[in-house]
């Protein structure tokens, strides 16, 4: 990320812009191309129910710089938003409420563009659709009217443009990420500590040259070069010792690992004013993490498995053709392309910097091969080398969302309604051994008492005024209950998805600020994963429990 | 019970949705407790701080006004700057330079009628406990752990048994990038910050002969720049870290290093980032866990469903980076805790040989202490004080003793006391390495 952030710096005089004092707190998590693709995204909200949650999700949109925001509301602003929604005064009352938010959140950032619809321009949602510049991503509240959903559904098929549901009622909220196809991430961001990979089990020439160099007289260096010899080289010095007396073996079990473990600790001068080596406790606390054979992680697997299952992919963008390539590279030499990132360790600054070269070099020229393979492949010229910096970089921790969910893949031959389904005999299942697994109790109830209230019913229709008033949404726990037992018969039978019904009732369709908040501060967040393609977005459902204060991610 | 009926204290149509759940009992409420003709009169009779007004501040401001609470102050002696903006949504460009309290108060007021936020642009060290004492709840939104430590020990400190009213519970939000933390503190009764101090454990700091002969790390030029080179070459009388031309002097220093080691990276950006210590910070986390935070005060405050705090669950941890995942448990409160605890806690590693200094020294660093200016006394003997000068002047000649010559003992309990936080002594037993 930082090196990212280092190239864009300006010269040395001038200190960052306007705008990167503005997002400083931000680009220190995706950098200036995370900013860039937000600035060049342009989102659509299309709101209903108490409206609240997506006006917060817009809000946390806003401010850190969306390109362009669209609300389609076609409610008047009540007496009753004002006690819900922030971005609404009394100024508003019996005004577009689409408008009202618009006027409001647009304040917060003058570098975003945003337009509240029905208008003049565009007086009604389909409309809308069909006039727009194509829409990044949008974003729906329920509950929604069946028309507009397919309306929706239709268009993100068209388009191939994400659609994220969102519901919030009383204490409960959940939303839904519906992907088109499978949604590759290479910048996962994974935590610092899980991304050494020193290769100490696989070393190459040079690396191999550099070890024996400078350990080739281990036991008559001075206390001070021995002291600072990075532990690196002292795991490489005496794995090759142990290589020599073990058959050219490598340590392989646990006990072997410990023992040469109690090999390089002993080998620590303690007649030293310290009365030890921080060199040697580093290495020695180095070999159980780092001694590992190269395997191939589970997120990169499931890239080279969705290949073969879906060879002629519709879309051979960049990413499918550089894992092509990383595939091949991995074939061919049992290990994936280098990172070269070389952690922090004892060592004199210019050893050190020698080392982090070798492990660069070596990246350079993994990654050169990459690109190679790349360019040979029909299209892959066109493909930038710094993306295949970038995944040779992240290899190890590249994921796949929304695997199966490609058109024509095995899941989506699947109807969502038999998904729902099995999740639910898979939930109900476990709660039954939660106390014994200590496993936290199932979401799902409240996923279920949700969306049994998440259409507005065919009689209370689009010229309703007052958000609060549609049919279903005001439901009796009865009435959820017979819903969810259409959905998943059986479940309404269910202790806990009677009291989530209840629940539900309780708030009859309106939405508490905080829970609103939360949820709109947690599908912000996923926004800006799908557009910054950073980190790892949900997949695909996150229920809100405002009561226990917790979530729980499905896969619906 | 849903149809159970709705009680509103006044403008019965714009609560209507609050009123609906606050009101009227839910599966999970605890009838003993609730009361729901009461609660919305009782919310509006209630006084809450909120302390500070930055990116989790502003929206527990807008969050409480939006959920019943009409008297609400707010506490923060900070000014708002232009890297504020991308969050802290109640200030704008024409604000920058302007006190966040005062700003962020007259905004949810003009917003949300019927609200009264009274700011307070100074510290919290400057309130007595009088001054708490009139709250019936504490909301903290701080990016400083010594803050919270202070009040946290502040609050504990003013629990009389016998009065009721003088438990005040403190919910405390936190985030980093896409992380954050919320839990809630039952003064005396839960486990309470300082309890949790080790699961915020400072970052280790870089030995200083690392920085002085052998960097390897832009952070370590960086890091040289602000502690060495500026002590040394004193270009300005005071370093003033929001100073754009103290950061880039900060910044040339570092890179004419880096550049003499051969050491990539060092940029404006790191530089500011390493001598602020900067958090990553994003409206979005903010969002989480404010509302988390204001969540469980309004159920707190009203009783319409359980809350975190009692008796299980009291910490919510929420992590955003890959996928979104929450764990919610009890942490358990410490008998040793020095704050709230009763007994002396085990301070394991010491060293007969240490000179009284090393131990001071040493509870900067340790994870359950983290104690910059620490002062020493055992068996009612002072071996060293911090302040006053007078004090420290008689006391100093102990610091280069060892802790034997000073007759301390393996086992011995020993009590530490430390300017930011005035009122906890904290005790602890020295357990000699063998
Ligand atoms: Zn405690």
């Amino acid at each position: 990320m930082t090196e990212i952030i280092m190239s864009q710096t300006p010269p040395i005089l001038h200190g960052p812009s306007e705008k990167e004092r503005k997002y400083d707190r931000q680009l220190r998590l995706w950098a200036a191309s995370g900013q860039a693709a937000l600035e060049s995204a342009n989102i659509l909200l299309v709101n209903s129910g108490a409206g609240t949650v997506g006006a917060e999700t817009l809000k946390n949109l806003v401010l850190p710089g969306i390109g362009r925001f669209a609300i389609y509301d076609e409610t008047r602003v009540s007496e009753a938003d004002l006690g819900v929604n922030f971005f609404l005064d009394d100024s508003c009352l019996g005004q577009s409420r689409s408008q009202s938010l618009t006027k409001l959140i647009v304040e917060l950032n003058p570098d975003v563009q945003g337009t509240g619809y029905p208008n003049e321009d565009a007086k009604t949602l389909e409309s809308l659709l069909a006039g727009s510049p194509v829409f990044t991503a949008i974003m729906y509240t329920h509950p929604i009217r069946p028309d507009q959903l397919s309306q929706l559904e239709a268009y993100g098929q068209q388009h191939r443009t994400p659609l994220v549901a969102i519901h919030s009622a009383g204490f409960y909220s959940s939303f839904q990420i519906n992907l088109p196809g499978a949604f590759p991430i290479v910048d996962t961001h994974p935590d610092e500590t899980a991304t050494t990979d020193l290769r100490l089990l696989t070393p190459w020439p040079e690396l191999v040259a550099f070890a024996e160099e400078l350990t080739k007289n281990i036991d008559s260096l001075d206390n001070f070069e021995h002291g600072h010899l990075p532990y690196v080289v002292i795991l490489l010095h005496y794995l090759q010792q142990w290589k020599a007396a073990h058959d050219g073996k490598y340590p392989a079990t646990y006990k072997e690992k410990t023992e040469l473990r109690k090999v390089v600790q002993s080998a620590a001068r303690t007649n030293n004013p310290e009365g030890g080596e921080e060199n040697f406790d580093e290495a020695a606390a180095a070999v159980l993490k780092t001694l590992v054979p190269p395997s191939l992680p589970s997120g990169l697997k499931e890239v080279f498995e969705h290949e073969q299952t879906d060879p002629v992919s519709l879309h051979r963008s960049g990413f499918w053709l550089i894992a092509d390539a990383v595939k091949q590279f991995y074939e061919r030499h049992q290990c994936l392309p280098l990172p070269g990132k070389l952690p922090d360790m004892k060592a004199q600054s210019k050893v050190y910097i020698q080392l982090q070269g070798i492990y660069k070099a070596k990246a350079r020229r993994d990654a050169a091969e990459i690109l190679q393979i790349v360019q040979t492949a029909p299209g892959g010229e066109h493909v930038d080398p710094a993306e295949v910096d970038l995944f040779c970089k992240n290899a190890a921790f590249v994921k796949l969302i929304n695997a199966s969910g490609g058109a024509g893949s095995s899941d989506a031959r699947i109807s969502r309604a038999d998904r729902l389904k099995s999740a639910a005999a898979l939930e109900f299942a476990n709660d039954e051994t939660a106390a014994l697994t200590l496993a936290p109790l199932s979401l799902l109830p409240i996923y279920l008492a949700l969306q049994a209230t998440a259409h507005v019913g065919t009689t209370s229709t689009s010229t309703s005024n007052d958000s609060s008033s549609s049919s279903s949404s005001s439901s009796s726990a009865d009435e959820i209950l017979a819903t969810i037992a259409e959905q998943v018969p059986g479940a309404e039978k269910h202790e806990r998805v009677v009291q989530a019904a209840h629940e539900v009732a309780r708030a009859a369709g309106g939405e508490l600020h905080n829970v609103a908040a939360l949820t709109g501060g947690m599908v912000a967040q996923e926004m800006i994963k799908i557009v910054t393609k950073q980190y790892i977005p949900v997949d695909n459902t996150c229920v809100y429990d405002g009561i226990g204060g917790r979530c729980q991610v499905l896969r619906l | 019970m849903a149809s159970a009926e709705v009680y509103p204290a006044s403008e019965p149509a714009r609560w209507t949705y609050l009123d609906r759940v606050r009101t009227r009992p839910g599966p999970f409420t605890n009838p003993d407790i609730f009361s729901g003709e009461a609660v919305a009169a009782a919310m509006e009779a209630m006084k809450i701080l909120v302390i500070g007004a930055g990116g989790l501040g502003c929206e527990l401001l807008k969050n409480l006004a939006l959920s019943g609470f009409k008297d609400i102050h707010v506490i923060d002696m900070d000014t708002i700057d232009i890297s504020n903006l991308n969050r802290q949504f109640l200030f704008r460009e024409a604000d920058v330079g302007k006190s966040k309290a005062e700003v962020a108060a007259r905004f949810v007021e003009k917003r949300v009628k019927g609200v009264k936020i009274t700011p307070h642009n100074c510290k919290i060290q400057d309130f007595d406990e009088d001054f708490y004492m009139q709250f019936q709840l504490v909301i903290c939104g701080l990016d400083s752990i010594e803050a919270r430590r202070w009040i946290n020990a502040t609050l504990i400190n003013m629990v009389d048994e016998d009065v009721e009213d003088s438990y005040k519970p403190l919910i405390d939000g936190g985030t980093e990038g896409f992380k954050g933390q919320a839990r809630v503190i039952f003064p005396t009764v839960t486990s309470c910050i300082e309890c949790q101090l080790d699961m915020h454990a400072p970052r280790a700091a870089v030995p200083l002969c690392t920085l002085a002969s052998i960097p390897r790390q832009p952070e370590h030029c960086v890091e040289w720049a602000h502690i060495i080179a500026w002590d040394q070459e004193k270009p300005f009388p005071q370093l003033d870290k929001d100073d754009p031309e103290h950061i880039t002097w900060l910044f040339q220093k570092a890179l004419l290093r880096a550049n003499e080691f051969n050491i990539p990276g060092v940029t404006y950006s790191l530089t500011q980032g390493v001598v602020k210590n900067i958090i990553p910070a994003i409206a979005a986390t903010n969002s989480v866990i404010a509302a988390a935070c204001c969540n469980e005060a309004l159920k707190i405050a009203s009783n319409c469903a359980p809350f975190l705090g009692l008796p299980d669950d009291n910490y919510m941890m929420y992590s955003g980076n890959d996928s979104i995942y929450t764990y919610t448990f009890r942490h358990d409160k410490k008998d040793d805790c020095p704050v709230c605890g009763q007994l002396a806690r085990d301070l394991p590693g010491v060293d007969r040989a240490w000179t009284l200094r090393d131990l001071v020294d040493s509870f900067a660093a340790l994870p359950e202490a983290q104690l910059k200016k620490p002062s020493v006394r055992a068996e009612g003997k002072t071996l060293y004080m911090q302040s006053p000068a007078s004090l420290e002047a008689q006391t100093r000649p102990n610091l280069d003793k060892t802790l034997v010559e000073l007759g301390l003992e393996d086992g011995q309990e020993i009590g530490v006391t430390d300017p930011a936080f005035a009122t906890v002594i904290f005790k602890f037993r020295l357990k000699f390495k063998q």
